[in-house]
């Protein structure tokens, strides 16, 4: 097995997922499978390419000019729509939202 | 489409200009359609006939003082219910967001609205877009509208289903690893996923954001192209759209494919095919090259690695996306004795057994001393197959593979195995990886009738190219082949 029961609850503690018994098994038993066939990549030899995080940035576009990926100004804006925002959220206390206490954690 | 013709976004405006219909008449007939059929089809989860009629009226008036339409106007639409859609809920096919109202409209959406459409109401889709038969949505699934004991595809199952049952003239969908195209082709109609960039992702709820796209379903590929018009270009909201100049896709199609090179990569062909699939699609490269197209053998040798990577990348994206749904802002929420104890409980009862899967592979993939193997690995490999495509597009002006390797299957018959139902998605995540649009393009039907799916792809920003090729496909016979 690449992935252990222990590794299943560390990873769920991570991620903020309470999980079933039932689901802990059935997802050890899935993760194993897909991460035994991800194995492969390791038959590709990568040492010296550069990783992809974002396709856009190596577009051959951005030498044109005009097409580049420009950032905007950061320019902060007031919310106009604050009230809507607090309405549809689940314990509102505007302008706060309101969540269990965190000190005695 | 029960046999009559169905709609188109030129028959609409012909028939409002000609004073046939009216808008509002327009949109009760689509509401009466859905009324009667999506019972059945579970292609709608939420309508919003006052927003839907309130544009109607605004069209009609348009037309009684005689002014002009915007191009779009009256065309009945339908939205995946994973973009944001000012006051009409959203759910994203999941249970967290059963009662999410957004406080305001995807770019894409605001833009279809100024060109005249007309919102009818949000499509079911896999839970968070993550799937490939529309089964993973908390709402129950979607049945396919040419065999109804079959999967419409997914994720963008609803769309599909909508717009081939004719409950929409046009729709949007989004395509993370080929959710646009694959259910396109598994419900025989043209579906379009353009360049990463092209369209706003403003508004569109985060699946992977390296990879997600919005783009078009449509009845033709000049419906498609028409609303991708619609959508397309440079939004300040989205950092990653693109500047790049939005051309004009109706007037590009008609231009000639005579002498066109399309690329046919070997490893698309290998082993895995439905046989079926297989001779539908070679009828359509004959087509094509009957056309004047020549087609060029190719490799793309990291074709292969495609999956892995993709599942990678796209899962742990997904998570860190995932993360916001806590119960604190909006959605679901489930009381617990802590703060963290709220999150775990919110999250574990508020994801379906799909999305779990993938925030946990993901987790997985990010977290210490898996962080190289997995993603940063992922990472390089993705750079391999972006270098397969400029490869490729050196020798030739657009690629020709299938869309899915099976026709659509009966419900049920693969979700026992979630990595066989990844490993579905071999022809639709590559592109997806490499940022280059595609389409899948209705070519021809399996012996027991089911559609089947012609994917061509094309270089960056090379929308025009794809789009004119699917034109000239449709019209010399393509859904017949």
């Amino acid at each position: 097995m690449k992935i252990s029961r222990e590794d299943v609850l560390h990873v769920a503690e991570l991620a903020h997922l309470e999980l079933s018994e039932g689901e802990v098994q059935s997802i050890q038993r899935e993760l194993d499978s897909i991460l035994t066939y991800m194995e492969k990549l390791g038959e590709l030899e990568t040492s010296q390419v550069e990783p992809l995080a974002q396709v856009l940035f190596d577009a051959p576009a951005q030498d044109k000019p005009g097409e580049e990926i420009a950032l905007r100004e950061d320019v902060a804006v007031a919310c106009a729509l604050t009230g809507e925002v607090l309405a549809g959220a689940p314990d509102p206390s505007p302008p706060y939202f309101r969540v269990p206490k965190v000190i005695d954690r | 489409m029960t046999g009559a013709t169905p709609w188109t976004i030129p028959s609409v405006r012909s028939s409002l200009e000609a004073r046939k219909i009216s808008a509002r008449e327009m949109t009760a007939d689509f509401y009466a359609r859905i009324e009667k059929r999506n019972p059945e089809l579970n292609a709608y989860l939420t309508l919003c006939p006052e927003r839907a009629y309130a544009q109607a009226d605004r069209i009609d008036a348009l037309l009684s003082r005689g002014e002009s339409l915007p191009p779009l106007a009256g065309v009945p639409v339908a939205i995946k219910d994973v973009i944001s859609t000012r006051g009409v809920r959203t759910t994203c096919g999941s249970r967290i967001l059963e009662n999410y109202f957004p406080p305001y409209d995807a770019s894409a959406v605001e833009r279809l609205e100024r060109a005249g459409a007309v919102l009818l109401g949000k499509t079911n889709c896999d839970e968070f877009a993550m799937g490939s038969s529309n089964e993973n949505s908390a709402y129950g699934p979607v049945r396919n509208p040419l065999a109804p004991e079959r999967v419409p595809g997914g994720s963008s199952g609803g769309s599909a289903a909508a717009v081939a049952a004719g409950l929409a003239v046009a729709a949007l969908g989004t395509d993370t690893g080929g959710s646009i195209r694959q259910p396109g082709a598994l419900c025989g109609i043209p579906a379009m996923m353009p360049s990463y960039g092209r369209v706003s992702r403003y508004g569109l709820i985060a699946f992977a954001s390296s990879l997600d796209r919005i783009g078009p379903l449509a009845t033709s590929v000049r419906d498609a192209a028409a609303v991708l018009r619609a959508i397309a270009g440079r939004d300040p909201n989205d950092s990653t759209s693109a500047g790049a100049p939005v051309p004009d896709y109706q007037a590009e199609i008609e231009k000639p494919v005579k002498g066109l090179r399309i690329g046919i990569p070997q490893e698309y062909f290998a082993e895995g095919m439905d046989p079926a699939v297989r001779k539908r699609v070679e009828a359509g490269i004959g087509l094509l090259r009957s056309l004047g197209c020549q087609p060029v053998e190719l490799r793309m040798p990291h074709t292969d690695y495609a999956i892995a990577t993709y599942y990678i990348i796209a899962t742990a994206e997904a998570s860190s996306n995932l993360a916001r749904y806590d119960g604190v802002r909006y959605g679901l929420r489930v009381p617990g004795t802590t703060l963290l104890d709220m999150y775990r409980k919110t999250r574990g009862r508020g994801f379906g057994p799909e999305v779990k899967r993938r925030i946990m592979l993901g987790t997985y993939a990010l977290s210490a001393g898996y962080y190289d193997a997995y993603y940063l690995k992922g990472q390089k490999v993705r750079a391999l197959i972006a270098r397969d495509f400029r490869d490729a597009f050196s020798r030739v002006d657009a690629i020709v593979t299938p869309t899915s390797p099976v026709p659509a299957f009966r419900l049920g018959e693969r979700t026992a195995d979630p990595l066989q139902m990844y490993l579905a998605d071999i022809y639709t995540v590559t592109g997806s990886l490499a940022g280059v649009p595609g389409i899948s393009v209705p070519c021809g039907k399996t012996p027991e009738g089911l559609p089947v799916g012609l994917q061509i792809l094309a270089p960056l920003f090379g929308e025009a190219r794809v789009l004119q090729l699917a034109y000239a496909f449709e019209k010399a016979g393509g859904s017949n082949v």
